[in-house]
């Protein structure tokens, strides 16, 4: 298991350099000047730019650059935010709490209502209740979530009164229910639906049928034997999603007004402001690598035939 | 997009001895999710080709004596006021048929090209292995490791005036991963069959064994993804353009009206709901048709 995990630690650093130097040269070739712009409609002096440039190490050649975040970013040092002369650090740690509490939020609810709701119409495959499932899981992946953002927010909050339609306080979980149920729509279709066929499978399997010949009680055979089974191909797709559910988060909060990292990364791409995307999208890298390593050692945790040596 | 088989829907039939296309066509035909699907999709490549056929208003020009004028007023069907006035007084219903051309551009030129691209790559790694296929799998990796739109709107940002092609391009530079990882795997299963060994014994050249053995029999599994991620590049496109890095205020996307229409959602909800509903019910179509196909192609289900 140990050399499993180093192994599988050594076989990250190539992606992570790989996806972090991409975005860092996608953000390089943007058009806009962050330092010019510090200047406003003022005609700023050319050497004045060249000596901030200097200093922020913005002179020097890519490579060299990409070097140094590196380096920075072992330290704990994400860059500086150019216009406010942040610490980009600073903004992560106080953005970053509250997109992690709307992602889990969103993640628990998508665990406990996608496997639930699949379980069930797995079991009961092709009756009426697994059918009106599967349209409403289609019916979810069809809807775009800024749309379903903002159909929430009109019924919701607007006709029903229900809730207030912008987040106030991003530690009420009562605000943040909305927003996290918008956020977990689309995960939550598919972990429904990958659970269903998972289930409607397994239930024709040898060691199922083995297990009721045995005389096991049913709440046994389906709870341990058949959950647990069928729950690789959603603990699979669970793993990738967190990455896509932070990136989610940019539509999700912009709508609900969440001021998280994806309102923050969204505010920063309309800035320019490198530095501060950079910062942000390689902590998501870094998450969803993460995330991913941790799905592979679950593996052996539900299912034993996995062993890792 | 929707990693698992569907079993529901198809019934098995018994073959008879037809190839899996022609099998498959059988079992689309009587199949209602195909239908529907098939139907929704006609309607909109007619609304591409002729906008004029359902409408005469220009979705351009807009009347501000009409500003806000909600109320649809049902004079003729199809008629210019039937979904009522956006803020700028122009016909919902007419930028409605408009804005199809924008997200069944971007949704079938992604396709394509990611296909083509996804599929180069996965065929090159699945057929050749060896450290080529290390070396592509790790650039897959790397490409998958960026969330798609965290990744597409930093690609989008970079460009100061964004149109179509750029939109496209953003979405292909992230999008073929998906394709090539189902390419290789599918490339890889088909390698190892004995009609492939037949044909290298016989001394068939790379290029013939490639183009007529490996990719006819692996292209079952790539067709039902691309399919499906059809729907998906739609709403991608409605998203970047929502967001406003996609396409932008003269052109006609759904995305951008949904964009116009999110500031009067408590007042005139209409001019968000109607390209709303368009969207969505298009992407709909697309997935409905991917999961007909993926029923109709997966041997498991027969």
């Amino acid at each position: 298991m140990g050399r499993y995990v180093a192994r599988r630690l050594l076989q990250m650093i190539p992606v992570f350099i790989g996806s972090t130097l991409l975005i860092f040269s996608m953000m390089y070739a943007l058009p806009g000047d962050p330092v010019a712009a510090l200047y406003g409609e003022k005609q700023p002096d050319p050497a004045q730019i060249a000596a901030i440039k200097h200093q922020l190490g913005m002179d020097l050649p890519l490579w060299h650059q990409y070097w140094n975040y590196l380096i920075g970013l072992f330290q704990g040092d994400f860059g500086t935010q150019i216009a406010t002369q942040r610490p980009v650090a600073d903004v992560i740690e106080q953005a970053f709490p509250v997109t992690i509490r709307l992602t889990l939020f969103a993640f628990v609810f998508t665990v406990l209502v996608g496997v639930l709701l699949g379980m069930v119409s797995g079991l009961f495959a092709d009756k009426a209740f697994d059918r009106i499932v599967l349209i409403f899981t289609l019916l979810l992946i069809s809807i775009p979530s800024f749309v379903l953002g903002y159909l929430f927010q009109y019924l919701f909050a607007f006709q029903l009164d229900w809730l207030t339609p912008t987040v106030q306080d991003s530690r009420d979980i009562g605000q943040l229910l909305l927003p996290a149920i918008v956020l977990a729509a689309l995960s939550l279709a598919y972990v429904t639906r990958l659970t269903r066929t998972s289930v409607a499978e397994n239930l024709r399997a040898d060691y199922i049928r083995t297990a009721i010949a045995k005389g096991l009680p049913r709440r046994r055979v389906v709870g341990i034997h058949l959950l647990r089974n069928s729950l690789i191909p959603v603990v699979t797709f669970l793993g990738t999603d967190i990455g896509a559910l932070m990136a989610g988060a940019v539509v999700t909060e912009g709508i609900f007004n969440v001021h998280g990292v994806g309102n923050t990364i969204f505010e920063a791409l309309n800035r320019r402001e490198g530095s501060t995307v950079v910062g942000i999208a390689t902590l998501i890298v870094i998450v969803y690598l993460v995330a991913s390593l941790l799905v592979d050692l679950l593996y052996a945790v539900l299912d034993p035939r996995i062993r890792y040596d | 997009m929707d990693p698992q088989p569907d079993p529901s829907g198809a019934d098995a039939k018994p073959a008879k001895g037809r190839s899996l296309w022609t099998d498959a066509w059988q079992d689309l035909r009587r199949n209602p999710m195909f239908v529907i699907s098939a139907v929704l999709i006609v309607l909109l490549l007619t609304m591409v080709a002729f906008p004029g056929l359902f409408t005469s208003a220009s979705p351009t020009v807009g009347d501000l004596t009409h500003h806000y004028q909600g109320e649809p007023r049902y004079t003729h069907f199809f008629g210019e006021d039937w979904f009522g006035y956006d803020t700028q007084g122009r016909s919902v219903w007419a930028r409605m048929v408009h804005g199809a051309r924008a997200s069944v551009l971007v949704g079938v030129l992604v396709t394509l090209s990611v296909t083509l691209v996804g599929g180069i790559v996965g065929l090159v790694a699945g057929y050749f292995g060896g450290w080529l296929d290390s070396v592509l799998s790790r650039i897959t990796d790397i490409f998958q490791g960026i969330p798609f739109l965290l990744g597409a709107m930093v690609v989008l940002t970079t460009f100061t005036k964004s149109n179509l092609w750029v939109v496209i391009a953003a979405l292909l530079f992230l999008g073929w991963t998906q394709i090539a990882r189902v390419a290789r795997g599918s490339v890889i299963t088909v390698k190892q069959s004995d009609y492939v060994h037949a044909a290298k014994s016989l001394g068939a050249s790379t290029v013939r064994i490639m183009f007529r053995h490996i990719v006819p029999n692996a292209l079952a599994p790539v067709v039902v993804v691309a399919t499906t991620a059809l729907g998906g590049y739609i709403a991608a496109e409605a998203t970047l353009s929502y967001l406003g890095i996609g396409l932008a205020a003269p052109a006609v996307s759904w995305g951008v009206d949904v964009s116009n229409g999110k500031d009067a959602l408590r007042t005139a909800p209409h001019i968000l709901i109607s390209p709303a509903v368009m969207v969505s019910l298009t992407v709909l179509a697309f997935i409905m048709l991917g999961d007909a196909v993926r029923n109709a192609l997966d041997p498991k289900s027969r």
